[in-house]
């Protein structure tokens, strides 16, 4: 009992074995010792909170948060002591806060409950007690052997039993997994496969043994026993047997399976993980800022509660006649008596602390992280995807950013494949016109002639088109179901899909030089030669993983040999070739990388039998193993993939994206080094590298490559170093390559940062993953702790866009990892100016902006509080009203500033981007600097002292003011009072800080307009209002017709005019002389703006004509006929960029490459 | 045109989603900054002096009578142990002191707005209610019943401390006193009079047996429904006097009306001449180190006397047109270039 309460609440990992036993259709074995598991329900639960708990929970959470647990003890100790504001005022702005919050939260979790009851309650069927029960998808249980039709999802982790087809196999695609959209073949054991209805299954005798549930989608191990007349036949399961939740079943009419992993446990579910919280500059600057603050507050409570006790010595002070305490107040202890009164100065001020900034800054960062989905420049009209974000908490950082590491291959490169040299045999050969002639020789054949292809060139195109995983997928998806598509011929709509772009590219070109894969399943894949079918059995796959970088496919020929072929990078197949042209090929191999061609290299190895029949074994052997099972496949890999023949090498080319170029340089313009991590080759990446502008034909090159040992790789280091030193006019680029860097990194870390900070431009090739990774780390721990950004688009780049501060994903052809673990997700490269340049300057400018003018108007708000007990003796007298103190942050000042940083635009955006470097006045967290921060703050403190002194003396002894009330009766002369004269500062310190926002707007629209004059409008309606009633529930009447009385004296009107102006005044003029004197080149930008006249900007296709003069009028004309369509504006680029320049390549030998320059 | 499908995705083209909205972009350059300042400058110079000479023509008469000195007429007053001691302050006007004349007493030191102080009554009693007559608010502590337990009518520290010296003005006019008739109506706030402030209603047509079981504040000499002996309805919580002390004052340093001259021959003002004024000296303020005053005072249209306003305005005014002309010279000097250098 005790144990499953522990278990219940999780103190007991309920699993103690490491494998799990699944009986399939639960029929356990009648005898024997059999304890069962216990395994999760397949309810998926996404959602956070239930209706019991979310009340509790949610409270929990929030209250987590340092900001809202000081209000709550504020509010506790309001509670507790003789305070002098009423717990109101802080816990009506707690409670308002917390609310919006809970709001936001639940209707999230609302969505999720939704999303969950949908799934949960999916209709599924399941072979029950020998029949097809329909039942819901959380009903399923492990053990259940489920029924999935064409099309359908899998409601849980399935261990494929049988298909439709009597070879057990079938067809998924795991798009909304990993966003692959090719089509996977997995396949069922042949003992189950052949049990493809209810009552055969009914019937099986099985037992699953798995892992226990791990995350990794890609790792499943585990075997099958099936007891078939009294003989037990063990079967190794991998991940070609499981069907993931979440997939979908494609080209296959039925399939069974038995569910090994449900609900919770399900791979799927275990991807749930939520990210972990990337901070922004922003936020720790912030937080840094409150800590100051809440030592400003400390330090004026304590000041308060030592000053009240220094007067309080005199007893005449202390207590008055008109002023005499209770007993209680006599009789209480010293000590305790001061320690509430310094909770009491602390309540009294604890608005100094801004309640409000985290619950807008969260507004500012949800709303306004619409805008990059919504832009149309981001938006790719070719594959119809827009910017997405996953996370609103990085905003800012986008204008942050110091270093970008970009990937390669998809990033910079389309990952569009296309297939243009290769290598056989020691003779080049290009692709012209679908046909492979050999260098130097033109396409001399005339069109309709059979080419005739050489040995060794046949066996070499074979080899490409047989070793791959290619899918094959036909569009008729609707072909009677009982004949496997690739029966019905070679048809027109034949489509490859592929998990690599390479191979489609290479499968593609090898058909279209007359070796045509025209299908495979499970067991065997099938060649067209010149319209001669060949059919080779499928003995093994050798898959392809990142640490091999190779892949191989053991066949058996037609004629009955059996053959292995292997494809994979130069460096990891190479070394293993024994015979054939390897110096040649490798020369080849070296040139197509200088052209920037993606290289493999293909060979081949006949066994004899016994040769065969070992590896069988070992591979069998490995495969059923369930410990180690991936060591003990690289070991037999490794085995197998020797004494090769080398055939050839093939060189694809990957086009360059669009503007990447424009793009490069624009970053660099804007004070940004891109370094460029990469995979490839060492001469692919350089060349690459050039063609793309990264490299400069200018640059002096540096190269930290093929360092073998710790010494030489120092020694170059410092050579590196001190050529930098030397010659530091000139830029320098820096080339290293992956062993060299993960030595220079091991012991040499800082000479290695020396060296990269004076390079303008560095490239990182052949690294692996985690490599990236580390490098990004490197850069974001070095001492001047720069911001970074990672941007990629495959699976190897999400360990550096996860380690970045800001990870950028691009929606690639390499599926949707990237995607799913970035912060930003867009569709092509060159959107990755605009992002920065443009939405990260204005969010900064946004945020930074909000933080300070929140610190500020509490300082204002507060200060002239703490002043006011200078005059009060120390009484904690408050200067406002209670309704002031609760309204003032969550009403009368909240509006303007989250409409500010929403919608200010300091610059166009057109400015912006085609002046990357205005990226540079932002940079360093510039604006949250701590000088900013000062000039805030004490800006703050100088007008609370202006509105408080400026109205005391402005009142003189309390009359002074007060006319002689013509407004309502004639002569009288009244006296103001303590309220009188706290709604005076108050009326003057609404209108300050709210003029003082208006003067930071650069962008007004109606929306600014709207609530700032309605701010001050709503201050004055609400207090006439709040001051023209007798409040039944109030205990007094403080407030009654105090502002009415204020507003009916004339002199108070000047007295709030001049003070506000007063204010204001300086600013203004340190504003005018600054940008006067010390521009900065973004009020530069500014200005030339207005000169050119803002409806000129407006339309980029004026500007883009390099019409100065481009007038209203002419806009007006252009508008009138259509030339300026807005939508057609708003997404092209200015074409002549100022930075662009014709700056080719050094390396333009390819003539690929000036095709699409 | 592209079909719909293939756009599905497509963001939408509207001012607000492209941020393009139509918006002013003001820029606080010299350009329009230096006409705006001579504006105000110039508006502000001209409302600093009409303030000025506005405060300048107030005629203002201030005179201590707390008696520290002891050849000031109040000091036999000082000794606490004297009961309604009257001292008398003699001035004299040279001029036609312009009516109507205000006429406050002063307190300083005195600190009407400690926070225990100022939360010290009830508003539900001095809204005339009935039930917190039986039993006033916490917050009057310790002047909410007397030692006997008794409710304290009104309670609480502000009424119990109310200002009690009384004055009366006379001229002299061939060498005899001649009272000044002194105003005590409409001294307080109108709201104050007619809708806060409540008396309770008469039981048995008895005002005075409203106040029944209750005591009055210990520090007071009449008991509220008998404020005022010559004026029945400036009685109880209706008094002028007791309406204007309970409007704490914002200051330690204050003034508070007492009466307006405004009837008779002083209609016009108070003549030149020769004043008595005798003071009925109750108060206590030597304890703590407080001073008492009586000042007299013409209001004009913009109150009382205060020069700092007009002042403010003539220094913020010249200040606009000192700096404009400054960023004058400065946008001569440094213009911007027209492109970026």
């Amino acid at each position: 009992m005790l144990r499953w309460i522990r278990q219940q609440l999780g103190f007991d990992p309920p699993h103690q074995s490491d494998t799990r036993t699944v009986y399939i259709a639960n029929r356990f074995p009648q005898h024997g010792h059999y304890v069962p598991q216990k395994f999760a329900d397949n309810r998926i639960i996404s959602s956070k909170y239930t209706i019991w708990n979310f009340v509790p929970k949610n409270l929990f959470e929030q209250f987590r948060r340092i900001a809202n647990f000081y209000f709550l003890i504020i509010f506790l100790v309001q509670l507790m002591i003789d305070t002098p504001t009423s717990p109101v005022t802080s816990g009506l702005p707690l409670f308002f806060v917390i609310t919006v919050t809970a709001i936001k939260q639940g209707y999230e979790d609302w969505l999720r409950h939704k999303a969950d009851n949908e799934v949960n309650g999916a209709p599924v069927f399941v072979v029950r007690s020998g029949s097809l029960v329909q039942t819901r998808s959380k009903n399923i249980r492990v053990g259940d052997i489920v029924r999935v039709a064409k099309d359908e999802t899998f409601p849980a982790d399935l261990v494929l039993l049988s298909s439709d087809r009597a070879e057990g196999t079938c067809h998924i695609t795991t798009a909304s997994l990993d966003g692959e959209t090719n089509l996977k073949t997995h396949i069922a054991v042949p003992e189950t496969a052949k049990s493809q209805s209810v009552s055969r299954l009914e019937a099986l005798q099985a037992v699953v043994e798995c892992q226990q549930p791990e995350a990794d989608l890609y790792r499943f191990v585990g075997r099958i026993t099936v007891t078939e007349q009294g003989e037990e036949i063990v079967r190794p399961l991998g991940p070609e047997n499981l069907l993931l939740r979440g997939a979908r079943l494609k080209n296959t009419k039925e399939i069974y399976g038995v569910a090994v992993y449900t609900g919770m446990e399900s791979k799927m579910a275990l991807n749930y993980k939520c990210k972990s919280q990337k901070r922004s500059a922003v936020e720790k600057s912030m937080n840094t800022f409150l800590i100051i603050y809440l030592g400003i507050l400390l330090f004026e409570a304590i000041l308060s509660t030592i000053l009240k006790y220094a007067w309080q010595a005199e007893n005449k002070w202390d207590e008055p006649f008109y002023n005499q305490k209770t007993e209680q107040e006599k009789n209480s202890s010293q000590i305790l008596k001061f320690i509430s009164d310094f909770l009491a100065f602390l309540v009294l001020y604890n608005f100094i602390i801004p309640i409000s900034l985290y619950v807008t800054v969260e507004m500012q960062k949800f709303l306004g992280s619409f805008f990059i989905g919504w832009d149309l420049d981001l938006y790719h009209e070719e594959s119809d995807q827009k910017a997405q974000v996953n996370t609103s908490d990085l905003n800012e950082e986008l204008g942050q950013v110091e270093y970008v590491f970009t990937d390669k291959t998809g990033t910079l490169t389309e990952n569009e494949m296309q297939f243009r040299e290769c290598s056989i045999n020691g003779i080049k050969y290009q692709e012209i016109n679908g046909k492979l002639v050999p260098e130097g020789m033109t396409d001399d054949f005339p069109d309709g002639s059979v080419p005739h292809l050489s040995g060794e060139e046949e066996l070499f195109l074979k080899a490409v088109s047989l070793c791959h995983t290619v899918q094959i997928s036909y569009d008729q998806t609707d072909s009677p179901p009982t004949t496997f598509p690739y029966a019905n011929g070679v048809s027109a709509q034949m489509e490859y899909y592929a998990s690599s772009p390479d191979e489609k590219a290479l499968v593609e070109a090898t058909k279209r030089m007359g070796v045509t894969f025209t299908g495979s399943n499970g067991e065997s894949m099938e060649i067209k030669t010149f319209g001669k079918s060949e059919k080779y059995k499928l003995l093994h796959v050798l898959e392809f993983d990142a640490n091999r970088r190779r892949m191989s496919v053991i066949l058996q020929t037609p004629s009955g040999e059996k053959m292995l072929f292997t494809k994979g990078a130069e460096s990891s197949v190479l070394p293993y070739t024994k015979s054939g042209e390897i110096e040649k090929t490798r020369l080849h191999v070296d040139e197509f990388a200088l052209k920037g061609l993606r290289t493999l290299v293909v060979g081949c190895r006949r066994f004899s039998t016994q040769e065969y029949e070992e590896v069988d074994r070992r591979l069998h052997e490995a495969r059923t193993a369930l410990q180690q099972r991936e060591d003990r496949l690289t070991e037999v890999f490794a085995f197998i993939e020797r004494d090769l023949e080398l055939l050839g090498a093939t060189g694809v080319e990957d086009k360059l994206q669009e503007k990447v170029q424009e793009t490069i340089e624009a970053l660099r313009l804007a004070g940004i080094k891109v370094w460029v991590l990469t995979g490839d080759k060492h001469e692919t990446a350089v060349s690459v590298s050039l063609s793309c502008g990264h490299f400069h034909r200018t640059m002096n090159i540096l190269e930290l490559v093929q360092q073998k040992s710790d010494n030489e790789c120092a020694e170059q280091l410092r050579r590196l170093a001190r050529r930098i030193k030397e010659d530091h006019v000139i830029q320098h680029g820096l080339v290293v390559d992956g062993s060299s860097l993960s030595l220079a990194l091991r012991e040499h870390e800082k000479l290695f940062m020396e060296v990269c900070r004076n390079c303008s431009a560095v490239l990182c090739c052949r690294m692996a993953p985690l490599q990236k990774a580390k490098v990004v780390r490197l850069l974001k721990t070095s001492p001047e702790k720069p911001i970074t950004l990672a941007v990629g688009d495959g699976a190897n780049d999400v360990s550096m866009i996860q380690e970045a501060h800001v990870g950028i994903g691009i929606m690639g052809k390499e599926g949707r990892q990237a995607v799913r673990n970035s912060d930003y997700a867009i569709a092509r490269f060159k959107f990755l100016a605009k992002l920065l340049l443009v939405h990260g300057h204005f969010y900064y400018i946004r945020i930074a902006t909000l933080v300070q003018y929140f610190f500020y108007k509490n300082v204002c708000f507060i200060t002239p509080q703490f002043l006011y007990q200078f005059f009060c003796l120390f009484s904690q007298q408050t200067l406002y009203d209670s309704v002031y103190l609760t309204l003032y942050n969550i009403c009368f000042t909240s509006l303007p500033i989250l409409v500010y940083s929403l919608f200010e635009q300091l610059v166009h955006p057109h400015v912006l981007q085609s002046k990357p470097a205005l990226y540079r006045d932002i940079s360093k967290n510039s604006l949250l600097s701590f000088k900013t921060f000062l000039y805030w703050t004490l800006l703050g403190f100088c007008h609370a002292f202006i509105f408080f002194f400026g109205s005391y003396i402005l009142m003189g002894e309390d009359t002074s003011l007060m006319g002689n009330g013509q407004i309502l009766k004639a002569n009288r002369q009244l006296m103001f009072g303590n309220w009188t004269f706290g709604t005076l500062v108050f009326t003057v310190m609404v209108i300050t800080v709210t003029l003082k926002l208006a003067l930071e707007t650069h962008f007004w629209t109606w929306m600014n307009h709207f609530v700032t004059w309605g701010s001050i409008a709503f201050y004055f309606i609400f207090s006439l209002f709040y001051g023209g009633i007798i409040w039944p529930f109030l205990h007094t009447q403080d407030m009654y017709f105090v502002f009415v009385q204020l507003l009916s004296s004339g002199s108070a009107w000047f007295a709030i005019i001049i003070i506000v102006l007063t204010c204001l005044f300086p600013d203004v003029i340190k504003k005018v002389l600054y940008r006067h004197l010390q521009p900065t080149s973004t009020q530069k930008s500014q200005v030339i703006e207005t000169y050119q006249g803002l409806s000129c900007v407006e339309s980029l296709c004026c500007l883009s004509e390099g019409e100065r003069g481009c007038g209203r009028l002419g806009q007006l004309v252009e508008r009138v006929m259509g030339h300026c369509d807005p939508g057609r504006v708003s997404r092209s680029w200015s074409d002549p960029d100022p930075f662009y320049s014709n700056d080719r390549s050094v390396l333009t030998l390819s003539p690929v490459e000036a095709t699409h320059c | 045109m592209k079909n719909q499908e293939e756009t599905a995705n497509r963001p939408d083209n509207t001012a607000f989603t492209q941020q393009r909205l139509p918006a002013w972009q003001p820029m606080l350059s010299a350009g329009i900054v230096i006409p705006g300042f001579v504006l105000i400058g110039v508006a502000f110079i001209g409302i600093g002096i009409a303030l000025f000479v506005t405060s300048q023509n107030i005629q203002v008469l201030e005179r201590d009578y707390t008696g520290v000195d002891k050849d000031s007429p109040c000091f036999k007053c000082t000794n606490s142990g004297t009961k309604n001691c009257v001292c008398t302050i003699n001035f004299s006007l040279s001029k036609l002191f312009e009516g109507p004349v205000f006429f406050y007493y002063g307190l300083s030191n005195y600190y009407q707005n400690y926070r225990k102080y100022g939360v010290s009554r009830d508003d539900s009693q001095l809204s005339g209610d009935l039930d917190a007559f039986k039993s006033p608010a916490d917050t009057c502590s310790p002047y909410d019943k007397d030692s006997q337990d008794r409710p304290i009518v009104p309670c609480g520290s502000i009424a119990n401390s109310m200002f009690n010296d009384t004055f009366k003005l006379y001229q002299i006019v061939n060498g005899k006193k001649k009272e000044v008739p002194l105003d005590g109506k409409g001294i307080a706030w109108w709201t104050d009079y007619n809708i806060k402030f409540r008396n309770p209603s008469a039981v048995n047509g008895s005002f005075q047996a409203a106040f029944a079981k209750t005591v009055k504040p210990i520090n007071w000499a009449r008991p509220a429904y008998e404020l005022d002996p010559k004026d029945s309805a400036n009685n109880g919580f209706l008094n002028q006097d007791f309406l204007v002390w309970m409007r704490a004052a914002a200051f330690p340093d204050f003034r508070k009306l007492y009466r307006r001259v405004t009837e008779g021959d002083y209609a016009k003002g108070l003549p030149a001449g020769n004043y008595s004024l005798d003071i009925t000296y109750n108060y206590p303020v030597l304890s703590f180190d407080g001073r008492k005053k009586v000042v007299f005072s013409n209001v004009s249209w913009m109150g009382g006397k205060n020069q700092f306003l007009g002042i403010a305005y003539l220094v913020i005014g010249s200040l606009c047109v000192v700096m404009s002309l400054v960023m004058l010279i400065v946008y001569a000097k440094f213009k911007f270039p027209e492109e970026d250098a």
